[in-house]
């Protein structure tokens, strides 16, 4: 399952998870960074929880459920994450963006509602070279406000 | 990456079978240190038996005065897992300090110490806590298991299954990260247990090892002060960009100590 769709790919046994994703299943929103776990460019979930796909096997996903950046948002409606990375300026560039938001919303899964430190703590894998994290942490900060919101 | 074949067995006496059959065949746990090393071709196993489908590998159980951590038990789990925080919350602290979230979601405790990398937390809390590991063909104390950089006393194509923790009266474990990696510069586990206190290091030697010196000074007076004067030698430690081997000496003796204060000495 991606993004809550079934999908089928035959790769290699040696095929990373994020080679299969953006090559043979189109979803380039992943990136690759470092490509040596360090950097979070990477970051997607399995089975709910967030993962680097560029250390981890395609085959291992087999039977289980992936999400992507890309299955995120509701059609054009942004994530509330997301559209909270957009209100702070939790972007520059971009390209770290789409591992820190699914770095995020693990963390929301966690620990609903986090301090700055519990933030700053849990981006332990995520590199980013532009924003000097300020507003990533107010981002994640304002998105974890507006899911709590939305819940209930 | 070299070409390799997988396997994803359902069983561990499946997984033992192919891991006897082939070749160079190596089983594959979080990925964490395994997938890094075959795509810098450092390792070119001709078949991977990936331990993920196997029921209950990952289980976390306490009997009596022993937690049970099954070898695929992932850091993250062990953090969180409420029979390792009621009985022996170093040790899930320590699970919870383990590199980054996503290792964290991946890692496991059987890779961590397959691995034995001499800065990895795990050893540390196996010797203090006087574990036993349980393989596929038999049981081995944590004292007889760490033998070297890299090395342990495992046979080829032995499996971890599980890791069985004693239950301390009290334990800490205190470890200067390396703020790059989050692999230990070094890190002291103290664990009181009636009439015994084990202390044991990680991060400074070629392997984790255990302090006798410190251990008895502790068997006599539980608290920093005992530690005092005692001094680790130096001869076999890492010397790196991180630290000196003398400079990691000094961190063990003031690591012990806040290891002790923080268990209550
Ligand atoms: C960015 C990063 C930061 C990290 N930081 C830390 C840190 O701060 N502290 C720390 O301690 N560790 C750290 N690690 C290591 C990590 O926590 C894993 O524990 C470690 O990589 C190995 O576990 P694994 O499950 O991923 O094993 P794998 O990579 O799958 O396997 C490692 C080795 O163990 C063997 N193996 C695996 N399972 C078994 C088994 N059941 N029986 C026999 N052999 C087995 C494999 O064949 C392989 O040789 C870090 C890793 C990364 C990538
Ligand atoms: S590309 Fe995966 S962590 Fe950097
Ligand atoms: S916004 Fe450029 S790397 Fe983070």
């Amino acid at each position: 399952m991606l993004n809550g769709e079934t999908v089928r790919a035959e790769v290699e046994a040696r095929t990373l998870l994020v080679e299969m994703l953006r090559v043979a299943l189109g979803k380039t929103g992943t990136h690759v960074g470092c490509d040596t776990s360090q950097c979070g460019a990477c970051v997607v979930h399995v089975d709910g929880r967030s993962i680097k796909s560029c250390t981890m096997l395609a085959v291992q996903i087999e039977g289980r459920e992936v999400t992507t950046i890309e299955g995120v948002a509701k059609g054009d409606e942004l994530h509330p994450m997301q559209a909270a990375f957009r209100e702070h300026h939790g972007l520059q560039c971009g390209f770290c963006t789409p591992g820190m938001i699914m770095s995020a919303l693990d963390l929301v899964r966690v620990d609903p509602d986090p301090d700055d430190k519990a933030i700053r703590r849990w981006l332990d894998g995520n590199l980013c070279r532009c924003t000097g994290y300020q507003n990533i942490v107010r981002a994640i900060r304002a998105g974890a406000a507006a899911m709590r919101d939305r819940q209930g | 990456m070299y070409e390799f074949e997988y396997h994803r067995p359902q069983t561990v006496n499946e997984a033992a079978a192919l891991l006897a059959d082939r070749e160079e065949a190596r089983a594959l746990a979080g990925g964490m240190t395994l997938i890094p090393t075959m795509k810098l071709r450092l390792a070119q196993p001709t078949d991977l038996v990936d331990l993920g489908a196997i029921d209950g590998l990952d289980r976390v159980e306490r009997h009596d005065d022993v937690v049970e951590v099954g070898a695929l038990a992932r850091h993250a789990d062990v953090a969180a897992n409420t029979a390792m925080t009621g009985s022996i919350p170093a040790l899930a602290r320590l699970a919870g300090a383990i590199g980054d979230p996503q290792v964290r979601n991946c890692g496991s405790l059987g890779g961590s110490i397959a691995n034995a990398d001499p800065a990895a937390d795990y050893p540390a809390a196996l010797l203090a806590l006087d574990a036993t590991i349980v393989t596929d063909r038999r049981e081995i104390r944590a004292d007889e298991f760490f033998t070297g950089l890299f090395e342990t006393s495992l046979e080829r194509g032995e499996l971890i299954v599980a890791v069985r923790f004693r239950t301390p009266d009290t334990a800490h474990y205190v470890k200067f990260r390396n703020p790059a990696s989050g692999y230990a510069i070094a890190g002291v586990f103290v664990a009181k247990f009636p009439g015994q206190v084990r202390v044991a290091v990680t991060g400074a030697g070629p392997c984790a090892f255990r302090v006798p010196d410190m251990e008895s000074a502790l068997q006599a007076r539980f608290s920093p002060a005992a530690l005092n004067g005692i001094s680790v030698d130096a001869g076999n430690f890492a010397n790196d960009l991180h630290a000196d081997a003398a400079y990691r000496a000094h961190l063990v003796g003031v690591l012990a100590r806040r290891a002790v204060e923080k268990a209550g000495g």
